[in-house]
C-alpha cells in the first residue's frame, strides 16, 4: 500500500458526520441480530441445510439405485465390507439410499403444500382483515366451523375418495391447513390497514386490491415466515401420518413416513431398517421447530424483550 | 345484568353455533364419501348384475343423490348410522358401541397424563428459568413435539416389549400393563406442547404485579406459586385443550393400529381402505361431535375459570 504524502483536505462537514453517524439497523437486520445470538436456531439451520444437501446430492454420490434389489446382502445390517453403509431391507434394499431419496419426497412435500396453504391462508386473511365488517365477520365465521371439524379425518377421506397421487396429497394438506395462517394474517392486517400509510394509498386513489397487494402483504412478511417455519414441519408430519397408515405415496415411490411404516414391520430383526428413517424424520422436524421458534423470537414484535 | 345470565345467554349462543359446524361435518362427509370412484360392492369378481341391483336397492344406492342425502339426515336424527357395507352382520352403531370404550379409555387416560405431566414439567422449568434444568427440560420437551407418535411408538416396542420383555407388544385386554405403552405414547407429544405452554405463561405471570404484592406481603414461595401463580398460569393450557383433544383424537388412528388395539381409529381406516361409506360416515361424525362438544365444553370452562372473561358487557 502507498501512502499518500498529500496533506489531507478535510471538509469539516464530513468530518462532523462521519462523527456524529452512528450506523443505523433496520428492523430486519434488528431480526437477523437477535436469530444469529440463538445459538439453536443456528445450529439447527446447519443441520438442517447438511440434510438438504445430503438428500438432494446423496443418491448421486452412492452407487446403489434406491430400487436395486441385492440378493446377497438381503436384512444386512449396517456395515463397511458390504457397501451398505446404513445396512438394507428385506428384499436387499440400501436402506441410506432409500431414506434419502424418500427425504426428496417428504421435504417436497413439506415445501408445496406449505406454499398451497400460505397463498390460501395470506389471501383469505388479507382480504378479511382489510374489509372487516360483514365480511370479515362470515369469513371468520366459516374459519371457525372448518376449524372444529377434525381435518385430518378429511385428508384421509380425500386420500381415499380421489386415489393417492402425489399432487393430491400437497393439495389435500394444504388446503386443511391455512386457517391458522387466515387468522393470524387478519389479526395483522386489522392492525396494520388503520395505519398512516395505508390512509395515504387510499386518498391517492390506489384500489383495495393493490392496496392489499402492494401494501398490506408485504408488511405481513415478519409473521409469515415465522409460520411458513413451523408450518412446513407439521405439514411433513401429516404426510408421514398418512404415509404410515398406508394412506400416503405410493410404491415405487416413498417418503419418510412410508419408510418407518416399513422399518416398524421387520424392527424385530433389523431395527436399522426403522432407526435410519425415523432418525432422518426427527431430526428434520427438531430443526425446522427450533429454526421456526428463534425466528418467532426474533420476529414477532409481542414478545421483544 | 347478571354475571350468571350472561353466561347462560353464551352457553346457549354457543350450543346454537354447534348446529352448522355439524351440518357442514354431515354434508361434506356424505357429499365426498359419494363422489368417490368404485363402490363398496368392487370385488375381485364381478357380481352378476341381478344380485349387484338387489344389493344396491337392499342399501338405497340407486336412489338420486339427494334423496339418499336426505334419508342419511333423517337417519343422523335419530342416531341411526345404518348397517355396515363390509362387516355384513353389523350395524355401525354396533361396531361403534363395542369400540368407542378402547379408543375415549385411552384418549382420557392420555389426556390427563399430558395434563399433569406437562403443567409440572412446565412449573418446574419456569421456577428454574434460564438454568441447566430449565434448558434440558424445554430441550426434552422439543424432543417430543418434534418426534412422531409413530416413530416413538416402534422404538419403546423394540426396548420395553421387544429386548426387555416387561409390557406386552400390543393388544387390549384392560389389563393396566396393556395399556401402558399406548396411553404414555399417545401423550408425549400433548405433554411436550402443554410444558412448553406452561413454562412461557408461568414466567410472564410470575412478573406481574399481583405476585409482586403476594411477596411483598411476606407470603413464603410455596403459597405464592399455589394460590397466586398457579390458576392465571393454567388458562392458556385450557384453551389449548381444545387442540390438544383434537390431536389425540387423530393420533389415536395410529397409536390403535401399532399396538393392535380395537378401537374406533383401527375401524375407521380398516373402513376408508374397504370403501365401507356407512362406517366411515358413522366414525367420522362420531369423532366430528365429539371434538365439537368437547371443544364447547373447555370454552365455557376457560370463560368460568377467567375472571377477564365476562359475556354480559359485550354482546
Amino acid at each position: 500500500m502507498t501512502k499518500s504524502t498529500d496533506i489531507p483536505v478535510i471538509d469539516p462537514f464530513e468530518a462532523a458526520l462521519s462523527v456524529r453517524a452512528v450506523k443505523g439497523r433496520s428492523p430486519w437486520e434488528d431480526a437477523w441480530y437477535r436469530v444469529r445470538k440463538n445459538r439453536a436456531a443456528v445450529y439447527s439451520a446447519f443441520i438442517m441445510g447438511f440434510i438438504i444437501l445430503l438428500v438432494l446430492f446423496g443418491p448421486m454420490v452412492i452407487s446403489w439405485e434406491s430400487d436395486f434389489t441385492d440378493w446377497d446382502f438381503t436384512s444386512s445390517p449396517p456395515s463397511f465390507s458390504s457397501g451398505h453403509w446404513f445396512g438394507t431391507d428385506a428384499v436387499g434394499r440400501d436402506i441410506l439410499v432409500r431414506t434419502l431419496e424418500g427425504g426428496r419426497i417428504s421435504l417436497l412435500v413439506g415445501l408445496v403444500a406449505t406454499l398451497v396453504s400460505l397463498i390460501i391462508g395470506v389471501s383469505y386473511g388479507a382480504i378479511a382483515g382489510y374489509f372487516g365488517g360483514t365480511a370479515d365477520r362470515i369469513m371468520m365465521r366459516i374459519v371457525d366451523i372448518i376449524y372444529a371439524l377434525p381435518f385430518l379425518f378429511f385428508v384421509i377421506l380425500l386420500m381415499v375418495v380421489f386415489g393417492r397421487n402425489i399432487l393430491l396429497i400437497f393439495v389435500a394438506i394444504g388446503a386443511v391447513n391455512w386457517l391458522d395462517m387466515a387468522r393470524i394474517v387478519r389479526g395483522q392486517t386489522l392492525s396494520i390497514k388503520n395505519m398512516e400509510f395505508i390512509e395515504a394509498a387510499r386518498a391517492g386513489g390506489v384500489t383495495p386490491w393493490n392496496i392489499i397487494r402492494r401494501h398490506i402483504i408485504p408488511n405481513l412478511a415478519g409473521v409469515v415466515i415465522v409460520y411458513v417455519t413451523l408450518t412446513i414441519p407439521q405439514v411433513i408430519l401429516i404426510e408421514s401420518f398418512l404415509s404410515f397408515l398406508g394412506l400416503g405415496v405410493q410404491e415405487p415411490m416413498s417418503s419418510w413416513g412410508a419408510l418407518v411404516s416399513d422399518g416398524a414391520q421387520d424392527m424385530e430383526s433389523a431395527p436399522w431398517t426403522l432407526i435410519v428413517p425415523a432418525l432422518f424424520l426427527t431430526v428434520t422436524l427438531y430443526c425446522f421447530n427450533y429454526i421456526g421458534d428463534g425466528l418467532r423470537d426474533a420476529l414477532d414484535p409481542k414478545d421483544r424483550p | 345484568m347478571t354475571h350468571d345470565s350472561g353466561m347462560l345467554r353464551h352457553t346457549l349462543r354457543g350450543l346454537l353455533s354447534l348446529v352448522p359446524t355439524l351440518l357442514m361435518l354431515i354434508t361434506v362427509a356424505f357429499f365426498m364419501m359419494r363422489m368417490a370412484p368404485g363402490g363398496p360392492f368392487d370385488t375381485e369378481k364381478l357380481l352378476p348384475p341381478e344380485i349387484e341391483a338387489n344389493l344396491e336397492a337392499k342399501y338405497h344406492l340407486d336412489e338420486p343423490l339427494l334423496q339418499q342425502y336426505f334419508r342419511y339426515m333423517g337417519q343422523i336424527m335419530v342416531l341411526d348410522f345404518g348397517p355396515s357395507f363390509q362387516y355384513k352382520d353389523w350395524t355401525v352403531n354396533e361396531l361403534i358401541a363395542q369400540s368407542y370404550p378402547v379408543s375415549l379409555t385411552i384418549g382420557a387416560l392420555a389426556m390427563i397424563l399430558a395434563f399433569f405431566m406437562g403443567t409440572m414439567l412446565g412449573i418446574t422449568a419456569a421456577l428454574k428459568q434460564n438454568t441447566r434444568v430449565d434448558y434440558s427440560l424445554m430441550g426434552i420437551a422439543m424432543l417430543g413435539i418434534s418426534v412422531p407418535n409413530f416413530v416413538i411408538a416402534p422404538i419403546l416396542i423394540l426396548l420395553l416389549a421387544v429386548y426387555a420383555g416387561w409390557l406386552p407388544a400390543g393388544g387390549w385386554d384392560w389389563s393396566v400393563a396393556s395399556m401402558v405403552l399406548p396411553v404414555v405414547t399417545l401423550s408425549l407429544p400433548v405433554t411436550a406442547y402443554i410444558a412448553r405452554l406452561t413454562r412461557g405463561s408461568m414466567i410472564e405471570v410470575l412478573h406481574s404485579n399481583f405476585i409482586r404484592t403476594a411477596r411483598a406481603k411476606g407470603l413464603p414461595e410455596s403459597v405464592v406459586i399455589r394460590r397466586h401463580a398457579l390458576k392465571p398460569a393454567i388458562l392458556p393450557v385450557i384453551s389449548f385443550m381444545g387442540p390438544a383433544i383434537a390431536g389425540l383424537i387423530s393420533g389415536s388412528v395410529v397409536i390403535e393400529r401399532i399396538f393392535s388395539i380395537p378401537g374406533l381409529g383401527s375401524y375407521f381406516v380398516a373402513g376408508a381402505l374397504n370403501r365401507d361409506y356407512t362406517l366411515v360416515m358413522g366414525v367420522v361424525i362420531f369423532y366430528g361431535v365429539l371434538i365439537i362438544v368437547l371443544n364447547f365444553i373447555v370454552d365455557l370452562l376457560y370463560a368460568w375459570l377467567d375472571p377477564k372473561v365476562r359475556y354480559d358487557e359485550k354482546h
